[in-house]
């Protein structure tokens, strides 16, 4: 077995774990950071991309609407790469009280809010599609995140500082001699292979899995997952992210998010954090509360749904509240050394992707403290390797470089621009590549035709240079289609149905995909 | 009202079939812009598929400005994504940022060049057809020098009108003339009139103005609205807000069919009204014929006649009625020329960088003229015809010069 030493082990490879691997990192320590799978598959990859602004907790926990207020202010310095800076609204619809209207512009002056109200014909001026019946109209400054872009990020940078990074490593022991955490022995889920991290103090930033983690240490983390459904739109309805400006509820926001629109959300409590199935009921009722954003938005080709599950905490794990939007947003992070009686093992619960640079200052605060170590927390500061020029990304830079693109270099993926350049050097970066993770890295399969024009051209480039054997591209291909099946089969109405039904001629009838040899 | 108010509902409307779209590509392969060039990626890729980047205020791609505007690729979606109108749009948003050249400012207001011509007309049709003017122009202000200009005319088709007795009838028609026919071709007007006189019509010709048409293509859209909304208002003179409304020229008449509100999103009383009353002359008379109404008292005309049915007149989606009332005339030896674009686009082709693409898009339609070898080539576009006679050397006309030679007139 393959034996690494390492000062922290981070377990979780979503932004959380990626934060905490770049604040490490930057602290001077050695830090290995594994997931079970790619990077991003968890809830960081499957929300709905808001960069808060604070707005949504303003009234009802004003403590993560502060840290939220913060935090935007910071990502914004440090990761513009990464977010777009699209502003948004809280409007005062029809069916919303208009006194919650002044009690939230309070409570967002006193989180630290930058907030303006703009006359109603100024906010339908700038979001034509906007409800022309609002009422109040509230400028903030939400954004939203390509979640996929800012982990990648983060890892990047741990790397440059002497972080290991391993993907599809899932850790299946924690190794404990007596009342300590001493690491734990991962297995190459592509491989079978398996690899121990002796390390000297373990960071539990599974999220909503926290809870399993733990369990492999003989500790409980009562961490409960909601799930959250999300409906991605075609195309964007609005440029800024519209919000409805009440009490937050399910399907209360509108936010513009590279190509698409994803409303959001909602939240049911859930036993299995990878309980990904969303109902036809969820959908529906996603699509229905868009209306009161948009009117028109059901009519609108709702693109993939999906859903993911907040890592939440019970006030039992030390924050206040009941109920699942009672709970708090904020984090906390418990050493179970004085919780427990585990030395060597933290648990990061709670949190949102907002804040996560805080609730990895936070966490790497008790790791040095565990190690004997001190070092000044670098990340309010210290810019993500592609946002030096502090250039927010904007949804036409891909159009733009498109037009510049020479004849020799082909579009793969039509929908979201992605030339097979771009294609070659994410591939070249790391071996072992799915399809998926590569959907992740450029967006491929992610717009209109859900891969099937693209899906088959990536499968057979990757074979021709040699990555995939036959067998391994076949099947690559088929668990490619199969995936992006699950995030349309409940919306197949309309023109993403008759979307399918091409799709499904190309890749059976022009294929043959479910005969193409093993 | 603001210029975003302005028509955003039926922008929101376009935008959003962009959903339609299933990339199945129809439209790349019937586009004879991107046949052509690569300087122009296709109407899929600069349509629904740059739309989605697109959020106003920043255009991502300068591409767009290669589309010609002739609207094949809406004509033969079958999801029916509104993909010229997009382009369109798309260009508008260029103009907008980037302003437009004098030159764009120039071709897009026909009426400029006409009242310029009309005193001087000798010298301004010689002017045109000097050479080294003509290179002159193409350095200066970008009008390629082969491109094919209008020619001048000292008497316009308004003064032709204020000298002509009408006759009186029960039967009324609105005729909407448009700018080539009151500038360049007064001619074509003087045979609408008697045609239509001919058929028991009393025609009412009142003041118009430009219908904004060529504003909207160079992307000039405020202008456009502007231009389109007054001849709307121009074309219901008292007593007269229930007649048809006679258009012969194809591209001004699908101005205020259609794109006026569904390209420019302009909108108005009058508007609606009159766009609800348009007829292309030859959709009128077919119907006339339909009913039994037309006179077939016709002339033997012993010519071979080639017709080119225009863009704009095939996204009328009425057909070719041009074709089947020719057909009735004895004599006639009619051939139809089944090529989609003859590359002017309006103003398209006149343009020095794009005067090259636009031959090339026309080239089948020339070949096939060139190997029929015609006595005449009809076509229902002023500017198709203008531009064909250039490429071809071939004489053309309006069909309706056809059907006017057919009922005895010269």
């Amino acid at each position: 077995m393959n034996a690494l030493d390492t000062d922290v082990l981070v377990i979780g490879g979503g932004s959380t774990g990626a934060g905490v691997a770049w604040d490490s990192a930057l602290r001077g320590l050695h830090v290995t950071l594994v997931d079970r799978q790619d990077f991003a598959t968890g809830t960081s990859g499957r929300f709905h991309g808001l960069l808060h602004s604070g707005g949504r907790y303003a009234v009802k926990d004003p403590g993560s609407a502060r840290e939220c207020a913060a935090e935007n202010r910071i990502l914004r310095q440090i990761a513009a790469d990464c977010l777009e800076d699209t502003g948004g609204l809280f409007v005062s619809t029809p069916e919303d009280d208009l006194d919650y209207a002044d009690r939230f512009l309070a409570a967002a002056r006193a989180a630290g809010m930058e907030i303006d109200e703009v006359p109603v014909g100024v906010a339908l001026r700038d979001e034509p599609r906007l409800n022309p019946k609002i009422r109040r109209a509230f400028r903030v400054q939400d954004g939203s995140i390509d979640s996929w872009k800012m982990i990648s990020a983060l890892l990047r940078g741990a790397q440059a500082h002497g972080a290991t990074v391993l993907p599809y490593h899932k850790v299946v022991r924690v190794i404990r001699q007596g009342d300590r955490v001493e690491g734990a022995v991962m297995e190459d889920q592509r491989t079978g292979e398996e690899v121990r991290v002796n390390a000297g103090c373990v960071v539990n930033a599974a999220g909503a899995w926290s809870g399993q983690v733990a369990q492999l240490a003989g500790c409980e983390v009562g961490v409960r997952p909601g799930k959250g459904v999300m409906v991605a739109i075609n195309h964007r309805l609005a440029r800024a992210v519209l919000n409805r400006c009440h009490l937050p509820s399910d399907g209360d926001i509108i936010v513009p998010v590279r190509t698409v629109s994803v409303i959001g959300t909602t939240d049911h409590p859930v036993a299995d954090p990878d309980d990904t199935e969303c109902s036809p009921e969820e959908v529906h009722q996603m699509i229905e509360a868009g209306e009161l954003l948009v009117p028109g938005f059901k009519e609108s080709r709702a693109l993939r749904v999906w859903s993911g599950s907040r890592p939440l905490l019970p006030k039992t794990e030390g924050a206040a509240g009941a109920g699942d939007r009672e709970v708090s947003r904020s984090h906390t992070v418990l050493d179970h050394g004085a919780r427990d009686g585990v030395e060597g093992l933290v648990t990061i619960a709670g949190g949102k992707f907002t804040t996560l640079r805080l609730m990895a200052e936070d966490t790497v605060d008790v790791v040095l403290r565990k190690l004997g170590r001190e070092a000044e927390c670098r990340t309010r500061t210290e810019v993500l390797p592609g946002s030096e020029s502090h250039h927010f990304y904007w949804i036409g830079n891909r159009q733009q470089e498109a037009e510049t693109d020479p004849p020799d270099d082909p579009l793969i993926c039509e929908c979201e621009l992605v030339s097979q350049h771009d294609l070659d050097t994410v591939v070249a970066r790391r071996p072992n590549w799915r399809l998926d993770d590569i959907r992740r890295a450029l967006r491929v399969g992610m717009g209109p035709c859900q891969g099937g024009f693209c899906a088959f051209r990536v499968a057979g480039m990757l074979h021709q240079e040699g990555r995939y054997g036959r067998a391994e591209a076949n099947s690559a291909l088929r668990e490619f289609v199969q995936e992006r099946w699950k995030g349309v089969k409940v919306i197949s109405w309309g023109a993403q149905a008759r979307q399918t039904r091409l799709d499904r001629w190309i890749f059976e009838g022009v294929y043959d995909l479910e005969h193409l040899p093993e | 009202m603001t210029e975003v108010a302005w028509g955003a509902a039926a922008w929101s409307e376009v935008r959003a079939s962009l959903d339609r779209c299933i990339k199945c590509t129809v439209c790349e392969t019937a586009c004879p812009v991107a046949a052509v060039t690569e300087l122009f990626p296709g109407p899929k890729t600069v349509g629904p598929q740059a739309e989605r980047f697109r959020t106003g205020g920043q255009s991502p791609d300068l591409s767009v400005d290669y589309c010609s505007g002739c609207g094949i690729c809406s004509r033969v979606c079958p999801q029916d994504v509104r993909i010229a109108e997009l382009n369109s749009r798309a260009r508008s948003e260029l103009k907008r940022e980037r302003g437009a050249p004098l030159r764009d400012q120039l071709v897009a207001r026909p009426g400029l060049l006409g009242r310029a011509g009309r005193p001087v007309a000798p010298l301004f049709n010689w002017a045109m057809a000097n050479s080294l003017i003509r290179w002159a122009g193409e350095r200066t202000v970008g009008i390629h020098r082969k491109a094919p200009v209008p020619r001048a005319t000292t008497r316009t088709f308004s003064y032709w009108v204020g000298h002509h007795l009408g006759t009186r009838s029960a039967r009324r028609v609105v005729y909407f003339h448009g700018c080539s026919t009151q500038w360049y071709e007064p001619h074509v007007g003087q045979k609408v009139t008697a045609i239509l006189e001919h058929n028991g019509y009393q025609v009412v010709i009142p003041k118009q103005d430009c219908c904004g048409l060529p504003l909207q293509s160079n992307g000039l859209f405020p202008a456009a609205r502007k231009a389109v909304t007054r001849l709307a208002r121009q074309l219901v003179p008292a007593g007269t807000g229930d007649l048809p409304v006679i258009s012969s020229s194809t591209s001004c008449g699908l101005m205020l069919k259609r794109e006026a509100r569904e390209i420019l999103g302009a909108d108005s009383p009058e508007l609606r009204s009159v766009s609800q009353r348009t007829y292309d002359i030859f959709e009128f008379l077919l119907e006339l014929h339909q009913r039994g109404e037309l006179r077939t008292d016709f002339k033997p005309v012993p010519l071979t006649v080639a017709y080119h049915a225009p863009c704009q007149q095939q996204n009328q989606l009425i057909g070719k009625p041009a074709l089947e009332i020719l057909r009735l005339i004895p004599g006639l030896r009619l051939v139809e020329l089944d090529r989609s674009c003859c590359g002017i686009a309006g103003t398209y082709g006149v343009k020095r960088e794009k005067y090259e693409i636009a031959m090339r898009v026309g080239e089948p339609l020339f070949a096939d003229i060139q190997a029929e070898g015609p006595d005449l080539v009809a076509c229902d576009s002023e500017t198709c015809r203008w531009q064909i006679s250039a490429a071809t050397g071939a004489t053309s006309v309006h069909p309706l010069e056809i059907l006017h030679r057919a009922y005895g007139g010269s």
